[in-house]
């Protein structure tokens, strides 16, 4: 089993902000196209993370032209450039599966305020 | 040169190649194998050798198997097996053999015993359909007819029925090996390799030899 999770750590990029569900954040992705590679960046809340070592994934939401767009990204991806977080929402679960029902005002989150001393 | 080694089970990962694609890998600590017994045609009609791996206390092993292990000069192993081999001239007893027989992109058979599911019904063991469970029906997982009536009055030979399902030997054909790390003796296969965790498996290059 150490040997394995030894395996694991190589793959694993130590390069990742922390971040949760609830949170907002902007995934750079590396697009080839052809011989050409661009980078497009995917921004919105992130609905779940699966937990795991290099296996581990998460969910990024966000409605694009009206629509709901879901994304599933492997945390430990090379395609991903960098991962940004724009802002830390206050929610109450891990997976925030109710979003997908709501619309508009109502699918807003909190933002997590860091208490005051 | 030795075909195939056995080795352990370690547990399944996935790599990422720089495209970014995962490759789902089972990886396996495959040796140090130690030769324990050299068969040659003068005394035993055919080539072969025996394999040792995996460590074992002394006083789990019978003073026989003891002493069989004396020739060799190494520790008692936990798990033997036979591999047959063109010739004998290479070898010599004790010699340790590692994971770089194999290479990187070459296909190999995998043996192993697979997990043991019990007694198991047609539904789970031959993918049977299953009658429906309510509207008081009362064929919920019965096997259904297992054949005609008076002629030929019995049941055809090979009829899938219940039974014990996995525990029993299992090869896997044609898997590739992705990496290899000879200095852990570690072999990363692609693919799913029949077992749970710490399993025995025999890892064995893939055609005739």
């Amino acid at each position: 089993m150490k040997t394995l999770l030894a395996l694991d750590r190589e793959q694993m990029r130590t390069d990742i902000p922390q971040f949760k569900s609830g949170d907002t954040v902007k995934v750079h992705v590396r697009i080839r196209e052809g011989d050409k590679e661009r980078i497009q960046v995917f921004q919105g809340v992130v609905i779940r993370k699966r937990k795991g070592t290099v296996n581990s994934t998460f969910t990024v939401r966000k409605i694009s032209y009206g629509v709901g767009v879901e994304r599933i990204f492997p945390l430990h991806s090379p395609l991903i450039d960098k991962i940004e977080v724009v802002s830390r929402g206050r929610v109450r679960r891990s997976r925030l599966y109710y979003l997908r029902k709501l619309r508009g005002k109502a699918a807003r989150i909190r933002e997590l305020r860091p208490r005051p001393k | 040169m030795v075909n195939a080694l056995i080795g352990k089970k370690l547990g399944t990962s996935q790599l990422f190649s720089p495209e970014g694609d995962v490759t789902p890998v089972t990886v396996i600590q495959a040796g140090p194998c130690t030769i324990t017994q050299i068969k040659s045609l003068e005394s035993d009609g055919y080539y072969a050798v025996q394999l040792g791996f995996g460590e074992k206390r002394p006083e789990r092993s019978n003073k026989p198997l003891l002493g069989h292990f004396k020739n060799s000069g190494k520790g008692p192993f936990a798990v033997l097996r036979e591999v047959r081999v063109p010739d004998v001239n290479d070898f010599e007893l004790g010699q340790e053999i590692g994971a770089d027989i194999f290479q990187v992109g070459e296909l190999v058979h995998v043996v192993g015993t697979s997990k043991g599911k019990g007694f198991a019904g047609t539904i789970k063991r031959w993918n049977f359909s299953r009658g429906p469970m309510s509207h008081g029906s009362m064929n919920k997982r019965p096997p259904g007819s297992i054949g005609c009536s008076a002629s030929p009055a019995r049941v055809i030979k090979g009829r899938k029925m219940p039974g014990q399902m996995g525990n029993r030997r299992v090869t896997v054909k044609g898997l590739k090996v992705v990496d290899i790390r000879p200095d852990e003796n570690l072999i990363l296969i692609k693919g799913a390799v029949p077992g749970g965790r710490n399993g025995m498996v025999v890892i064995k290059k893939s055609g005739k030899f």
